[in-house]
């Protein structure tokens, strides 16, 4: 295929790896994040830490928009579609994400809620003209990659006229979820979690740009370097983090310069700006609630807006007793350090949200690389 | 099935007609859709005996094989076939990779209240090409009319039997370390043809289903003298599924190698735009073998030469582990689990 198996191929991986091995200092060792549920799957799927040295560690971060999901957002899409019977639709990974007393949207749809996966949010406004006689609710989740089409699908709804869509907007900031992790007691102060700088968001980074990493570069003195989804874009940023280390720098630097540039996609931002306006705050799952980290629906498209629409109050739900998403997701645990790990949550049956998507730390680690505990 | 006296029976309108509740029925109207539609096109001497089931001559030698398979397939039509040669090849590929040499098929309908009795046509004449095709005769079957809303369209289960060879048979139970494992063709055609022609999608792709029957390349890989352990139709959950059904029956583990899976690039292209995995992407005209590794290049070569073999190709082997892993050195150097398949990739595809 061709743009793509030039980025998969494993005799370039083969050099990456020798030059990483050649440039990482024996004597200490690297700690980098992966911001990104997309590169925490391409590390996994591609066997990438296969070719890292030891000294060299990546830590899953909280990038999956379906693990960041608190319970109580999907508790609120189970009620629309079994108590206001309306349409729900909604993105794939979203269906099977744990909700209160057992529930999940995809169990919710076996009990008689009308609950429908679409591929985009374009797709939902079409159920809505499709269907006039049902209430169709899009629930909108993800970070900024999938905020301007749901934009797109509010404006398009305007102009239609449309009486019978709306969205449950669920939508989180990238930079807010760093922000805590940076700020988290394990990092700042304990020094629990060593980090020693970022693998930045690939496609968020075409939204919004290179720029708002910088704050976290200088401020926290990380160096950032954006990366594609993948492998070779993942093997490069960390040799490229390897060079901030080792020569005592903190910067954005942008591996990913084929998609993303400083400024990021004006028009995306102006669309999304028109739209959506910061919520003052937002429950995430693992990071608590957290001040200015998610959108809501701007007052003049109140009418597309699911919570005013409809009667739902937002009740804080807390995770499973022994679900330890939260450590996981803030990089302080990893996926086989949790007691329910493969036991009692796995991929069909998950108790957490990271064992949900296939970009969720814990179902990547079930998934593809679980034979490294066997061993 | 009696014989109706024509005269007084208008014929169905094939062309405008749909089917009804009376289609179901048990009565007249039921005989006549089973007489010009079904026998019409399925007709052999067993269908033609008439009775409640066929009755068969003694197979001889060897012990039966009988297997079934449901098929839900959704939408009806797809590039590369329909849910009618679908059924047919589905169920004998199940018997034929037992080793069996399949004889007959049954068939049963469920059809729903208002399904157009030019696409029955369609799908029955479909069948019958396949069965003719592959030798294998529909020799019993039965009717079902639902109610509209609680089908969807039609629904065909088909049952096979044939017969193998004493001490012949294959099992999933077989293979041993050291065994090779080969694919005789490209993965997820099926699916992906299928997927593309959802609606929802709107792409258009080049990719055909490559449903068919495989008893005539099996037969000719058994006549080769390899000591084959294992035959599987890879189909639902794709090969990644068959192989972990085949590593925990036999209790062992295996080792792929990513770069020699064969892959048509639309279908790589288009797993890749929708973000699906090919190696959990159905295949309904593709199996996988285990044979011993000093016979692997012979049965390869002999694959290669059979028409629905000759993308075939060798694509790991099996060794001892007791956590009876499928495992996978990737094209980028590293490895991974290939894994069940958690949940539904792919909504009905067969």
């Amino acid at each position: 295929m061709k743009f793509i198996d030039e980025f998969r191929d494993g005799e370039v991986a083969r050099g990456l790896a020798e030059a990483i091995r050649r440039e990482a200092n024996p004597a200490r060792s690297y700690h980098f994040m992966e911001f990104c549920g997309g590169h925490t799957h391409a590390i996994s799927r591609y066997g990438v830490t296969d070719l890292l040295p030891d000294n060299v560690r990546m830590i899953h971060g909280p990038g999956c928009p379906v693990c960041v999901l608190p319970i109580g957002r999907v508790d609120q899409a189970i009620r629309l579609a079994l108590e206001q019977d309306v349409t729900l639709s909604t993105y794939g990974d979203c269906l099977r994400v744990p909700a209160s007393g057992g529930l999940s949207l995809m169990k919710a749809k076996a009990r008689g809620g009308d609950v429908r996966m679409v591929y985009s949010s374009a797709d939902a406004v079409a159920l809505a003209q499709k269907h006039p006689e049902r209430q169709v609710v899009f629930f909108a989740i993800g970070f900024e990659t999938t905020t301007p089409p749901t934009a797109v699908a509010i404006k398009q709804a305007a102009a239609l006229g449309l009486k019978n869509f709306s969205v449950l907007c669920c939508h989180v900031l990238t930079p807010s979820a760093i922000s805590s992790i940076l700020e988290s007691p394990e990092v700042r102060q304990w020094g629990t979690v060593p980090l020693d700088g970022f693998v930045g968001p690939a496609h968020v980074s075409t939204i919004i740009g290179s720029r708002p990493y910088e704050f976290f570069a200088e401020e926290y003195r990380k160096p950032v370097v954006i990366a594609g989804f993948e492998p070779l874009d993942v093997m490069q940023a960390i040799r490229m983090l390897i060079r901030q280390v080792n020569e005592g720098r903190a910067e954005v630097e942008n591996e990913f310069s084929r998609a993303v540039d400083r400024d990021g996609n004006r028009k995306a931002q102006q669309l999304v700006a028109e739209v959506f306006e910061m919520r003052k705050q937002f429950e995430w799952r693992g990071l608590n609630v957290l001040p200015y980290s998610a959108l809501r629906i701007r007052s003049q498209f109140a009418e597309f807006d699911a919570e005013k629409r409809f009667p739902l109050d937002y009740a804080s739900v807390p995770d499973h007793k022994a679900c330890e998403c939260g450590a996981i997701l803030r990089g302080v645990k990893r996926p086989q350090d949790c007691k329910i790990f493969g036991t009692v949550c796995t991929p069909e049956n998950p108790v957490g949200s990271c064992m949900v998507s296939s970009e969720g730390a814990c179902a990547a680690h079930y998934t593809y690389g679980r034979y490294r505990d066997v061993a | 099935m009696s014989e109706i006296r024509k005269n007084y029976v208008r014929p169905l309108d094939i062309k405008h007609g749909q089917i009804d509740m009376a289609h179901g029925s048990g009565g007249r109207a039921m005989a006549q859709l089973i007489e010009e539609l079904f026998a019409k096109h399925l007709g052999n001497e067993f269908l033609g005996q008439g009775d409640d089931g066929a009755l068969l001559p003694h197979p001889g030698e060897g012990r039966l094989v009988m297997a079934t398979d449901a098929h839900v397939v959704s939408p009806l039509f797809f590039p590369g076939g329909d849910i009618g040669c679908l059924s047919v090849h589905g169920t004998i590929n199940d018997v034929a990779v037992m080793g069996a040499k399949p004889l007959w098929l049954s068939a049963s309908f469920v059809l729903e209240e208002g399904f157009k009795l030019a696409d029955l046509e369609r799908i029955v004449r479909s069948m019958a090409d396949a069965a003719r095709a592959a030798g294998v005769p529909v020799v019993t079957g039965d009717t079902k009319v639902v109610e509209r809303g609680k089908g969807d369209g039609v629904f065909i289960t088909t049952t096979g039997v044939g017969v193998v060879a004493p001490g012949k048979a294959l099992s999933g139970r077989y293979a041993r370390a050291g065994d090779a494992i080969l694919i005789s063709g490209t993965l997820g055609d099926h699916g992906m043809a299928i997927m593309a022609e959802r609606e929802s999608l709107g792409f258009d792709s080049p990719i055909v289903s490559d449903t068919a029957a495989l008893h005539g390349l099996i037969e000719e890989m058994r006549a080769s003298g390899a000591d084959i352990h294992v035959l599987r139709d890879p189909t639902r959950g794709g090969l990644a599924t068959t192989l972990n059904e085949i590593a925990r029956q036999s209790g062992v583990g295996m080792m792929l190698l990513e770069k020699d899976l064969p892959l048509k690039p639309a279908v790589n292209a288009a797993c890749e735009f929708l973000g699906l995995d090919p190696l959990y992407v159905a295949n309904e005209g593709k199996l996988v073998a285990i044979c011993a590794k000093q016979d692997a290049e012979l049965l390869l070569a002999t694959m290669r030469a059979h028409p629905l073999g000759s993308d075939a190709a060798i694509i790991g082997s099996v060794h001892e582990d007791a956590q009876h892993f499928v495992q996978m050195t990737t094209g980028f150097g590293g490895k991974r689990i290939v894994d069940w398949l958690s949940g539904e990739q792919l909504p009905r595809i067969c």
